[in-house]
Parts: C-alpha cells; sequence; structure tokens
C-alpha cells in the first residue's frame, strides 16, 4: 500500500508499488495530461513535479513517490493559467503539442531554482525534454518573459 | 466542388446539442468517452438547422459549425482549412466552432499528408462558406422584401445599407434553411482584398488546450471496461511465431490474457504486422507481461538483411546503367574523358518517432467497429479495418482524436487494425499502445537511398554534360512485392525534375528489393534527392571558383516553365496548368534569402562557414542559408538560418512560419544523427538513446522564415523546408571545415573531428 499526494488529494494504491508514476497517474488517476514519450527517462514528456521539483514519472516507481506531493500539468492552471503557461500561448509554442505538459513542468521547476535564465541555462536545462515538431525556438523565447514574471 | 445538398430541412430543428460523438471536454479528470457507441450521428454541422453543405451549420443562436476533416498534428491546420470557410461566410471567427470529422468518403480525401490539405480544398471551403453567406443573404432579402443584391453581409450578419436594416445570422437560419442551396455558378467569392482571416491565419483553436494537458490525443482515450494490450512483433519483417510459452507472462499481476495476431499476407501495405499480443488491466502490466513471453520466430526471407551490405549493394547499382527516367540531349556522347567529376551520396533509413508512440482504442460490437485513433488517414483505417475483420467499410466508425505527431507514420493504420482485431477476438473495448521501441522497430521507414552524379564542365566549371542515377526500394514495395523501381511520384520528389537549364542531361533509378516497410515521412524523397543535387551542385561551385548562389542561379538558367512533355512527372498531383514548375519563382526565392540573410558579405572561414541550397517540393519554392560554426573536435552549432519561401497563397502565416522553423529541426536530426540499420533482418535502434532526434542544444538557435507575398494558387508548407535545409547544412560544414557530408548521418559518417 502506497500513500501519496495527487494533486493536493491523498491516494493510496494497493497495486505493483513497481509500476511507474506515468501509468498511475495516466490509467488509475485517469489524468492523461501527462505523456508517455519514450519509458526510459530519455523524452521527457512524462515530467510531473515530486515536492515541486521535476521528475519522469516513466521511471519513478509508484513507491518512491510514497509520502510525496505529486503535481501534474492538471493542477498547474488550475487556479488560473501558470505564467509559463500564459507565455506559451502567447509565443504559440506549441504544434502537436504532446510534448509539452513535459516542457511546461519540466520549465516551471527550473525557473524555480533559476528564475533569471541565460540562454545557455535555458539549452542546459530543457535538453532532456525532446519537441519533434521542433519548437525549441519559441519555447526558448517563452521562458524569458515568463521567468520575468515569476521573479 | 464538394456535392452541396440541401439537408436542412429534414434536420430542421432537430436537437441543437445532440450527443456528441468525441467530446474533448475541457474538465479536471479527462471524460471517459461515450459508451457502446457503434451508431454515430453525424457532426453538429449536419444537425444545425441551416445545413446547405457538408463543411457548414448554422444554428438559430448564431454558432456556426465548421467540418474539420483533415487531422490535426501540428500544422494547425483543424484551424486554418475551417478558416477559410469562415471567411467566405463572413463569419465571426469567435462564433464558430470547429467539428472533427470521422472517416468518411463523402469528405473527399482526408489522407491528410503531402502537404496538401489547404491546397486541395482551399476553393472547396471558400465555395461552402459562399454558399451559406448567399443563402443568409437570400433570406434577409425575402423578409426585408428588397433585392438580394442590394444586401451585403458584415461579420455575423446581413445588412441592408439603404435601410440601415441588419439581421444576425442566427436569426436567419431557419429562414435561409427553407431556401434551394445554390449552384457554384451562382456564387459570388470575396475578392483577395476582401478577406478577413485568409492572409492573416489565427493560432490554433486548441491552443490552451495544448498548455494545459486537457488536449485529447489517442493516447489518452478511454473506455469503461476496455483492456490494454501491448504487440510482440516479429523481430524480422515477414517473420512468423514457431512457439510461443506464455506461462510466465500471464503470472503478472495485471495480466488477463495472450492472444496471438496472424500474420500479414503479402503484400504488407497496412495489415497488422502479426505476433503476440497481452491484453492487461493497465498499460504497465501489458508492457511487463510482453517481458516474460518466450516466443521462438521463423524469420523468414529477410533474415539475411544487414544495411552495412545492402549499402553496398546500392551503392554498386548506383554505378551500373538504369532506367533512364528524363533525358535532354544526348549525355552518353556528350562526356568527355576529361574534366568530369562524379560523387556518391547516401541517406539511411529514416524513422518517423512522432513523440506520441503508436495507440488506438477501438471497440466491436453488434458487428461494427468504433475505433478512436491518431490517425492521419480515418478512411484507410476503415478499409484495413474492414477487410481485416471482414466486414463493410462503413460498419468502421473511424474518430479522429489530435495527434502526437505524424509525420506520415500516422497514414499507415496497421495499429488501428491490431485493436480492431483484438477487440474481435476478445468483445470488448482494447487499446493498444505501442512502446517507444516498437514504433522504432516496426516502423515505415523512409527510403534507404544511394545516389551516383556525374558532371562534365567546361572552362567556366558549368555542367555540358549531367548525369544523375538515384537506387532506393521504393514505396510501391509496400503494396506490390515485386516493385525494385522507383515509383513516377516519388522520383519527381525532385529528381525527375532537375530545373537545370544544360544542354545534355540524363536522370536515371536503379533497382532495390526491400527488406522492411518503407513508406513516406516528412518530405518523402525529396530528402535524399535534393540532398545529393544540391551538395553535388555546390561541389561543383566550389571546384570552379564560383560563388555558390551565382552559379546555381546560372544552372538554373532563365525564368521559364519546366516542359514536361513526355516525361512522367506526376507533380504531387497537381494539375501541371495551375501549377507548373517556374524556374523564376525558384529563382526569387533564391534572391530574397540571399538578400535577407546577407550573403553577399558573409565570407566562411575555418570553423565558421555559410551553406546554400534551393529546392521546389510539394509544389512550394524554398531557398535556405545555413551558418555553422564547427569547433576543432569537430562539435558544431548552428548560430542561424534563412529560409524563403513561395508556397502561392497562405492561408495561415504564422502556422507557416513555424512549420518551417521546425523543419529545420526535423532537417537537424536527419543530418546529426538520423539513421536505422539492421542486422540478420533485425532493426538495431529501439529508442531515443540510439536513435536520436535534435534537442534544443543542438538546433538553429534562430530561424528566420521570409514568405513571399503570392497570388499563385495555395501550395504545400508542411515539408518543404526539410530538403533544402538538409542540403545546406551539409554544404555549411563544408564551408567551414574543407570536408564533405556526402553519406548521411554526421554520427556515424562524420570525420570532422
Amino acid at each position: 500500500m502506497v500513500k501519496l499526494k495527487v494533486n493536493g488529494i491523498d491516494r493510496t494504491f494497493d497495486g505493483d508499488p513497481n509500476m511507474p508514476l506515468l501509468w498511475y497517474v495516466r490509467d488509475v488517476l485517469g489524468l492523461t495530461g501527462t505523456k508517455f514519450g519514450c519509458g526510459m527517462a530519455l523524452c521527457g514528456a512524462c515530467t510531473v513535479h515530486k515536492n515541486g521539483e521535476a521528475i519522469r514519472s516513466c521511471i519513478t516507481p509508484v513507491s518512491a513517490a510514497a509520502g510525496g506531493e505529486i503535481r501534474t500539468i492538471e493542477d498547474l492552471g488550475a487556479n488560473g493559467l501558470h505564467a509559463v503557461q500564459q507565455a506559451w500561448m502567447e509565443l504559440n509554442v506549441p504544434q502537436c503539442g504532446y510534448c509539452q505538459s513535459g516542457q511546461i513542468m519540466q520549465a516551471v521547476s527550473f525557473l524555480k531554482s533559476t528564475p533569471h535564465p541565460t540562454d545557455q541555462q535555458i539549452d542546459d536545462a530543457m535538453a532532456g525534454n525532446i519537441c519533434r515538431c521542433g519548437t525549441y525556438q519559441r519555447l526558448r523565447q517563452a521562458i524569458k518573459p515568463a521567468a520575468g514574471r515569476i521573479a | 466542388m464538394t456535392q452541396i445538398e440541401n439537408v436542412s430541412r429534414r434536420r430542421f430543428l432537430k436537437g441543437a446539442f445532440g450527443a456528441g460523438a468525441f467530446i474533448l471536454a475541457a474538465r479536471y479528470v479527462p471524460p471517459m468517452l461515450a459508451q457502446g457507441q457503434t451508431t454515430y450521428d453525424g457532426t453538429e454541422a449536419d444537425r444545425a438547422t441551416l445545413h446547405p453543405n457538408l463543411f457548414v451549420g448554422i444554428q438559430q443562436d448564431g454558432t456556426v459549425y465548421i467540418v474539420a476533416h483533415r487531422s490535426e498534428m501540428g500544422t494547425v491546420i483543424r484551424t486554418s482549412l475551417p478558416l477559410v470557410l469562415a471567411d467566405e461566410l463572413d463569419a465571426d471567427s469567435k462564433r464558430v466552432k470547429i467539428d472533427q470529422a470521422i472517416g468518411d468518403k463523402r469528405y473527399g480525401d482526408q489522407n491528410t499528408d503531402g502537404s496538401q490539405s489547404v491546397r486541395r480544398f482551399f476553393d472547396t471551403m471558400r465555395e461552402c462558406g459562399a454558399a451559406a453567406r448567399l443563402m443568409l443573404i437570400q433570406a434577409a432579402a425575402l423578409q426585408w422584401n428588397v433585392p438580394a443584391k442590394e444586401c451585403s453581409t458584415e461579420l455575423h450578419a446581413v445588412i441592408h445599407k439603404a435601410t440601415g436594416r441588419r439581421l444576425g445570422y442566427g436569426e436567419l437560419a431557419a429562414g435561409a434553411a427553407r431556401l434551394t442551396v445554390p449552384t457554384k455558378e451562382q456564387l459570388q467569392l470575396k475578392k483577395p482584398s476582401e478577406w478577413r482571416y485568409i492572409g492573416k491565419g489565427m493560432t490554433s483553436v486548441d491552443l490552451e488546450k495544448l498548455c494545459t494537458g486537457k488536449a485529447m490525443y489517442g493516447m489518452d482515450a478511454r473506455l469503461d471496461g476496455m483492456v490494454y494490450a501491448s504487440v510482440e512483433h516479429p523481430p524480422v519483417f515477414g517473420g512468423t511465431i514457431k512457439t510461443l510459452d506464455d506461462q510466465d507472462a500471464l503470472k503478472v499481476a495485471g495480466v488477463r490474457q495472450t492472444i496471438r495476431i496472424d500474420p500479414f499476407k503479402p503484400p504488407a501495405a497496412f495489415q497488422p504486422l502479426g505476433g503476440v499480443a497481452v491484453i492487461a488491466d493497465n498499460t504497465w502490466a501489458a508492457f511487463q507481461g510482453r517481458k516474460k513471453l518466450k516466443i521462438t520466430w521463423d524469420n523468414g526471407p529477410n533474415e539475411s538483411y544487414d544495411s552495412v551490405e545492402y549499402k553496398k549493394e546500392l551503392r554498386e547499382t548506383a554505378h551500373k546503367p538504369g532506367k533512364v527516367i528524363r533525358s535532354v540531349g544526348d549525355s552518353d556522347k556528350a562526356f568527355p574523358t576529361e574534366n568530369v567529376f562524379e560523387a556518391d551520396y547516401y541517406v539511411p533509413l529514416l524513422a518517423h518517432a512522432p513523440m506520441e508512440p503508436l495507440v488506438a482504442l477501438a471497440e466491436f460490437k453488434d458487428g461494427k467497429v468504433t475505433a478512436w485513433a491518431p490517425t492521419q488517414n480515418p478512411q484507410a483505417a476503415q478499409a484495413i479495418v474492414s477487410s481485416e475483420l471482414g466486414i463493410a467499410k462503413e460498419d468502421v466508425i473511424c474518430h479522429v482524436t489530435l495527434l502526437g505527431g505524424g509525420f506520415g507514420r500516422k497514414s499507415k493504420p496497421d495499429y488501428v487494425a491490431e485493436a480492431a482485431v483484438l477487440s474481435k477476438k476478445l468483445g470488448r473495448p482494447v487499446k493498444v499502445v505501442w512502446t517507444r521501441e516498437d514504433d522504432v522497430k516496426f516502423d515505415y521507414y523512409n527510403a534507404v537511398a544511394a545516389m551516383y552524379l556525374k558532371a562534365a564542365v567546361d572552362d567556366k566549371g558549368k555542367p555540358t554534360a549531367w548525369l544523375q542515377r538515384s537506387v532506393f526500394p521504393p514505396i510501391s514495395s509496400i503494396f506490390d512485392v515485386n516493385a525494385v523501381y522507383g515509383d513516377p511520384p516519388h522520383l519527381a520528389q525532385g529528381w525527375t525534375d532537375l530545373p537545370y537549364d544544360l544542354p545534355n542531361i540524363r536522370i536515371e533509378n536503379g533497382p532495390a528489393q526491400a527488406h522492411v516497410r518503407i513508406g513516406w515521412l516528412r518530405s518523402v524523397a525529396n530528402i535524399y534527392h535534393a540532398f545529393g543535387v544540391q551538395c553535388f551542385t555546390d561541389e561543383l561551385a566550389h571546384r570552379a571558383n564560383r560563388d555558390p548562389v551565382e552559379y546555381l542561379l546560372d544552372l538554373i538558367g532563365p525564368p521559364r516553365t519546366l516542359d514536361f512533355t513526355n516525361v512522367q512527372y506526376p507533380n504531387y498531383g497537381a494539375d501541371y496548368k495551375t501549377y507548373p514548375w517556374e524556374t523564376g519563382r525558384l529563382r526569387n526565392v533564391i534572391e530574397t534569402v540571399a538578400d535577407k540573410s546577407g550573403w553577399a558579405g558573409k565570407k566562411s572561414v575555418k570553423g565558421h562557414g555559410f551553406g546554400f541550397a534551393a529546392h521546389r517540393s510539394f509544389l512550394t519554392y524554398v531557398a535556405t542559408v545555413v551558418e555553422v560554426e564547427v569547433s576543432d573536435d569537430g562539435e558544431i552549432r548552428i548560430p542561424r538560418v534563412d529560409t524563403a519561401v513561395d508556397a502561392g497563397i497562405v492561408v495561415n502565416p504564422e502556422a507557416t512560419r513555424a512549420q518551417f522553423e521546425g523543419a529545420v529541426v526535423f532537417g537537424t536530426s536527419i543530418v546529426r544523427s538520423g539513421e536505422i540499420t539492421a542486422k540478420n533482418g533485425v532493426i538495431q535502434q529501439s529508442n531515443f538513446n540510439d536513435y536520436p532526434v535534435a534537442r534544443i542544444n543542438e538546433v538553429p538557435a534562430q530561424t528566420n522564415v521570409y514568405i513571399a507575398e503570392s497570388s499563385a494558387p495555395p501550395a504545400g508548407v508542411g515539408e518543404p523546408g526539410v530538403p533544402p535545409f538538409v542540403a545546406a547544412f551539409c554544404n555549411a560544414i563544408f564551408a567551414a571545415t574543407g570536408t564533405r557530408v556526402r553519406d548521411l548521418p554526421l554520427s556515424t559518417n562524420s570525420n570532422l573531428g
């Protein structure tokens, strides 16, 4: 039995504790905003927050989240869009959009620790998140105004 | 024009908000899809009060429903094409709702590939909008008892200027529905100067959902009572099961059972590959169960496929006379023994790797199938499900979800057929989820290609004779196991249509047997053809000590329409009179990009180079300049890319820019690391670790896109940015290093560092 908090709600899970958090939030809780892309922490589409920090939910067993607070994309904008989401919309970042939940969760976590990022820091922080459509130029541009609004 | 029929009378006042088939609701927890939905009640447009044609419906509250019958995979087509209709309707875009169509032949072609959605349906959308607008005008005129020609429209309302009267579209819908739908000849289309949306564009109607995790992709489709399936496919194309031991798989918690899927009957086309499906209560359990399967395979005839040997074979074939595709003058006689230059180029198999792996949900019930799939081609999904299950096409309802990328892979609905086959066997809804490994290993790959080019040059370095020969396993091999030569539509992608004004040209193609499934991928054959032609041209320019831009313009020659009399040139399926190949337009984009990039003032030095290429594909003319920095240890940065585009009339400039920005990222992956290889018939790559795609720190830091003002009919924008970028990038590497890139990708063939 694993106890954890997901988007502020207490949950208990009595299934296979080795099940990655990704499949727990998607298949068990029905929170499908978090995406499956590779299953090996290579693409970042599955990025969620654990206690405020970005993690790859596809390789994180539910058991490793025991006692922790998990936040998914569904909760990020629940009370009005987050500054990162706003910037994403203003710069029209997404194409297919499939990777963007992960990109946004990664960017939000990154900006918490680095409120005034340089281009190099942005590239370093976002290099684990693949966008096959190639929206990198726009998301790089979107991170700066978002940073300004959070800071 | 798509047939116009007035179905609104029989639909008159029928419930305005009938059960939506696939409601993309924005709720905290995504909803399940409606259950047992083996009937389909049409689109909201079909049910609207005024419904003059397939693509539009207007309600009495003024809501306008416009049908998007093409698939959304990031090009914003689901917004742009309806916007064309809204423009001619003079509708307020804020009051337009988009209705995603199911697969249905009544819409005409729905295969969202070939960069053709706008060009194929631009006129249809305009006519459908204009027809509704005319009916609204006529209804108002009747009500006011004035001649219709005295009435006009003004953003969602009909007005009578002389008397200052005004009626909203919603108020007029019921009256208009009693009128006869006008014929095409009665329609008066707006002048381009009157366009409200075309040329200005709009952001995606899905934008907020895409940024909040609420967008519903195929991966997110759920039905109550559904089970999950993961399929172990034969590791070698065409292989079959010898023995299966599923005892350990069945012990995995959550695994329910295994089901064999029959191998395909050649040709493979879009049939499932066959194998063993593990059925489970959740995706993870299905994946885990698969790992415990013990299967021995009969690998079949493709077991000997080795991509290293195959490359040698292709190259040997490229050095032998092939089938002549096009001939100008007499290049046999024209080749002297001196001043002849030749080079070989090679591009390997490429995988699509869309971010959303293949997935489909299907329910077989009462002899019918309802599927939800991220498909580029729902009618092909209907067709393959119908033939696999032995039911009528009309009994296959294929809902189209958003696609997490497509790039051509999701035009091939083998994965939708898997879900339907399994649902029939299980008697409940089944969601088939491919892993990334499945996606990389069981793709319809872009063809591996070898090219041989040879030119004899005069004292100014200009070719007097030109020979080019390509060899690649054709896409047609998935439909005909004996097909080995390039088919005309793909040869025409930048090979048959060499736009050079030279006295002697011979264009050839040699045979190659396919050992994997070959398919179209963003830009398709243009990728390797433009790479060969544009890199070879750059090599000749440098050998002649001439500026590559000036040299290319010299080879292209004066503005003219290319003459393909007696040449098989399908021109992307477009009418040649409407979409002729005009060298003047290619010259224009070349001159534009040279100007905008400051080409004349750029000087390549060691470690810092500028490369150039130009190419027409999908009826669009593109020229690209790439700037690279190469460090002493061979590390490459791309500070800037400039791309000039003439795509005719552009409906959505913002979305078009995004497509060209994305194209250079796609091209970066191809040049840096795109390579699928095989040993003993087994694909050696599996995930983003061994099939890397470009990341944010590897792509151009800045991409500038210049879109030409044009009144030519609209052409493609999704694909044409890739081919010239690939060649220009490689030419820039040469300019910075003196090393030619003739074999892609750099990761396995580079000797830069």
